[in-house]
């Protein structure tokens, strides 16, 4: 049995049977990031010793099992982590070691997982690509010559690569769906307002949202039921309104499908677009029944997500002066020499881009033509999707227009590193729940499926993406597990 | 079109500080980009209510009780520069 190749659940299943233990299968994702962490670049820091004593200590309890107990999980690193430094891949929390721990992780520690480490991002998960990390890029475990995507690149590619069996991510604008899509894996960004945000390290914070990225549906179910919840710490958390289920094996009947037609066309690639096609036949059969759906204004969530995001990112970034941790630069004879030579140091270049992006949209005499309009081109996004689930009770669309790019590829240009969004960014303006699972490949690489929810109905857009994942039957696995096969 | 003046000013309200070579990046890039926004401009948006928020909520409130709160040498632990149990900055005011 090749260990690299479980899902959370099956993991479960066999620990629970005495079949498998913790120390064993925490002992093979710690090998397999030493046989091949070098070259993925998954991890930014590792807590092999830490692992280590979880796996044992959760191997050697007596009576019930936590229901995640002995989990190995990995945890990007725009997530608090107190006693382990965190650093949001920049230079400028290079040593923050947090006070507090983020309420996702304390609730999934609580329910019994096993921490291996942090991920690999781009800086404050600002990037497609996992490029823009001030500690170098992680690498696609399916071809190492190309992107796992971002910004929760390293949490996908430690999942696609089985240094993981699971793993914590958060997605904006589309920053757990999109490299899930281009790793191969299962990605879902729950309902604004599921997850606390309290210690996710602010990008922009009406968008933000924690999520799973797994191997399976209905390890991202099982991941869901532990991170959902109103926190006092968090005043934009609310109640899950339902108990979230781990969906059943059955298939599309009657489920009415709509297929985004604004988002077939434009920009995506020609191999991409036949992998969701085929995809789309194949619900059918599975007795889905699918229609043509329409998102008028689909076209213009991606510039006004380019106003509103970086307008709440320029604001939330203000923290990071100097003064109360991170870097700082010495030599600054007065304190506002001292703020711009810590923040110029401090940020990479992307990041600098966004802050200055939404300075300048909020700055006076811009505010109502850049950040006023854009926040009413959100009501009409919103307005659309309204529209549409009135026909139909999920949508569907490629994640990403294009499959992995190779390194080096789309850094020249920022606008076309943004364009690798335009699927996933109208869900983040809408708040909406959605999730991309594994729909084939193209010349060899991974192409993604987004379905898309209504607010707070994951249990529905789950069970049709496991309806989905049984009809498409995708079984492929990067060649860093394939090649650990027995 | 994003002019030098304009990039100058803009970094100096973020209190960043931007080289001459960065200065033509960032004026050709936030162009490009600001340009790609103006797609907006093709709405008629006279009538819509801006959203700056998709869950409804106003006013959470908590119950206004005492509770521990940081110990002080924790909230210091990550300073770059503290001393006698407070931050320290360069000087704020000219002498």
């Amino acid at each position: 049995m090749n260990l690299l190749r479980l899902t959370a659940t099956e993991a479960l299943a066999l620990m629970e049977k005495g079949e498998l233990s913790s120390a064993e299968l925490t002992g093979a994702c710690l090998s397999q990031i030493e046989r091949h962490d070098a070259e993925v670049s998954a991890f930014l820091k590792l807590t092999a010793a830490e692992a280590h004593q979880q796996a044992a200590a959760a191997d050697a309890a007596a009576g019930e099992r936590p229901p995640l107990a002995g989990l190995p999980t990995a945890i990007k690193d725009v997530l608090c982590t107190r006693g382990v430094t965190t650093t949001c891949a920049s230079r400028m929390l290079e040593n923050y070691d947090p006070i507090y721990t983020a309420t996702c992780v304390e609730q999934m520690t609580a329910a019994g997982i096993v921490s291996l480490g942090k991920t690999n991002m781009d800086e404050f998960a600002m990037g497609s690509s996992t490029e823009n990390s001030a500690y170098g890029p992680t690498r696609n475990p399916w071809d190492l010559e190309r992107v796992p995507g971002g910004s929760s690149g390293g949490s996908a590619a430690a999942v696609a690569a089985g240094e993981a069996v699971w793993a914590l991510g958060s997605d904006t604008g589309g920053s757990i769906r999109q490299p899930a899509a281009l790793c191969g894996v299962v990605g879902l960004k729950p309902t604004y307002g599921s997850v606390s945000r309290y210690g996710l390290v602010a990008f922009a914070s009406s968008f933000d949202q924690v999520g799973p990225l797994t191997k399976s549906v209905k390890d991202a179910a099982l991941m869901l039921k532990y991170l959902v919840g109103k926190d006092p710490l968090d005043s934009t958390s609310v109640e899950y309104p339902e108990t979230v289920m781990i969906p059943e094996d059955k298939d599309l009947q009657g489920v009415r499908i709509g297929v985004i037609s604004e988002l077939q066309t434009e920009g995506i690639d020609p191999a991409v677009k036949d992998v969701f096609d085929r995809a789309v036949t194949t619900l059918e059969a599975a007795g889905a029944v699918v229609t043509e759906a329409s998102l008028p204004h689909s076209q213009y969530a991606l510039p006004a997500y380019y106003i509103l995001a970086p307008a709440e990112a320029s604001a939330n970034l203000a923290r990071f002066d100097g003064v109360r941790y991170g870097f700082r630069a010495g030599g600054g004879d007065d304190v506002t020499a001292m703020y711009e030579e810590t923040r110029s140091r401090g940020f990479g270049e992307e990041v600098k881009r966004r802050i200055m992006l939404g300075t300048y949209a909020l700055s006076s005499g811009y505010y109502d033509a850049y950040y006023g309009q854009a926040q009413k081109v959100r009501t009409l996004v919103v307005q659309d999707f309204e529209e549409a689930f009135k026909q139909v009770d999920l949508l569907i669309s490629p994640t990403s227009p294009t499959t992995a790019f190779k390194l080096g590829e789309r850094t020249a240009d920022p606008l076309t590193m943004y364009l690798s969004d335009i699927c996933t960014i109208p869900v983040n303006l809408a708040g909406l729940p959605g999730i991309s699972i594994p729909a084939g490949l193209a010349d060899g690489l991974p192409v993604g499926l987004q379905i898309i929810g209504k607010a707070f109905a994951e249990n529905d857009l789950l069970q049709a993406a496991r309806g989905a994942e049984m009809a498409i039957g995708f079984d492929g696995v990067s060649p860093l597990i394939e090649g650990q096969d027995k | 079109m994003v002019s030098h003046d304009d990039v100058n000013y803009v970094a100096k309200l973020a209190r960043l500080k931007v080289d001459s070579t960065e200065l033509d990046r960032f004026a050709g890039q936030l162009s490009s980009i600001l340009g790609h926004v103006d797609k907006i401009s093709e709405l008629d948006l006279a009538d819509v209510t801006p959203t700056s928020h998709v869950i409804k909520l106003s006013n959470v409130f908590r119950e206004d009780a005492p509770r521990p709160s940081v110990e002080r040498d924790e909230a210091l632990a990550n300073g770059p520069d503290v001393e006698r149990g407070a931050f320290k900055v360069p000087p704020i005011l000219e002498a």
